[in-house]
């Protein structure tokens, strides 16, 4: 019977089902507690957040990538490495700021939004953000401040998603108090 | 393709939302809250079972009978969703099974042994409603509900409703 083939490409496939089924479940039940779409975004972003101060330790973990020299190596790091551990996509990184703290992510396809389509009174719901937290919460864990967000979401009629970072500072290690 | 930790880390925060929502500011949360806090889990999880049983069985034939389901749930199902089979099955033939686990997926990272037996609870919300809503969309309409003695092994009890 057709169930017996392709088994490990299918329960990949099934966990990633898993995986973006969970997360609608997750949006749709945020619509439902709170009122309006800004709630939601910050909700996702602040999820986001506490999932990537905690994903970012599995990431070390796992990829054995040492230290980056600069936010350029950072940029390919996340692109060729992390979304594709974790998304098993590649975003491609362009529209470098001349300064070079700057940067997009262009995904061709989304897995979060598999199946997904959003209704007219949610046009500013930014469904993907917990993916901003992430990011935002990962990259603090390793010293670096950053604003990310959404320009443009193929859920929102665009030819595709840019995720767009921006580095604002490096953050200082505090060491606790000694006794001296 | 998603990687497992990511549902993983998702589900717990997902959990840990879902109860500092209910808590909302208060002291300590009392037995109203968690009863509610489930009852939302088991929800979402639902919903998440009936599309995953859709997709997994859209192009098989229909089932002999009530059995015959259950066994896919343990072995075809529980393999997609829970990266294992079910170890035991048992059943009463009236309608009530119990399904065990002895290395329950999203248990193995919390303990092994008996330490936070009273948080496991919390955790397997989403899977009970994930598992009601499986056969909600097979036929059968249940009532699930897991117990945990010694993690991570999990035993989901299935009743199957009668009309």
């Amino acid at each position: 019977m057709s169930r017996q083939s392709n088994r490990t490409t299918d329960s990949k496939k099934m966990n990633s089902e898993l995986f973006t089924l969970t997360y609608g479940a997750l949006v749709t039940q945020l619509c439902k507690d709170y009122e309006n779409d800004e709630e939601v975004n910050k909700q996702l972003d602040k999820m986001g957040y506490n999932i990537g101060v905690r994903l970012i330790e599995d990431f070390l973990a796992r990829s054995n990538i040492g230290r980056c020299q600069d936010f350029r190596e950072t940029a390919d790091v996340i692109a060729k490495v992390a979304f594709k551990m974790y998304l098993g996509i590649t975003p491609s990184v362009t529209n470098w700021s001349p300064a070079g703290d700057e940067f997009s992510l262009i995904l061709e396809n989304n897995p979060l939004v598999d199946f997904v389509e959003l209704p007219d009174n949610h046009s500013t719901l930014i469904y993907s953000n917990l993916l901003c937290g992430v990011l935002r919460g990962a990259l603090e864990m390793v010293q670096m401040a950053v604003d990310v967000r959404f320009v443009q979401d193929t859920l929102r009629g665009d030819n595709v998603t840019e995720i767009r970072m921006k580095f604002i500072k490096r953050i200082e290690e505090n060491l606790p108090a000694g006794d001296e | 393709m998603a990687d497992e930790t990511l549902f993983e880390f998702l589900h717990m925060e997902i959990v840990s939302h879902v109860y500092k929502e209910q808590q909302s500011g208060k002291e300590v949360m009392d037995n109203k809250d968690r009863a509610a806090s489930v009852s939302v889990l088991e929800g979402m999880g639902f919903r998440v079972g009936q599309g995953l049983i859709e997709r997994l069985t859209k192009d098989s034939p229909s089932f002999k009978d009530e059995l015959d389901i259950m066994k896919f749930v343990c072995k075809d199902f529980w393999t997609k969703v829970f990266r294992r089979q079910v170890d035991n099955l048992r059943t009463n033939h009236q309608g009530t099974y119990v399904l065990q686990d002895n290395k329950f997926a999203l248990l193995t990272q919390l303990s092994s042994g008996k330490q936070y037996l009273d948080q496991a609870p919390k955790y397997l919300a989403f899977s009970c409603g994930v598992v009601r809503g499986a056969l909600s969309n097979l036929g059968l309409d249940s009532v699930v509900t897991a117990e945990v003695a010694v993690m991570p092994s999990c035993k989901f009890q299935v009743v199957i409703q009668k009309l």
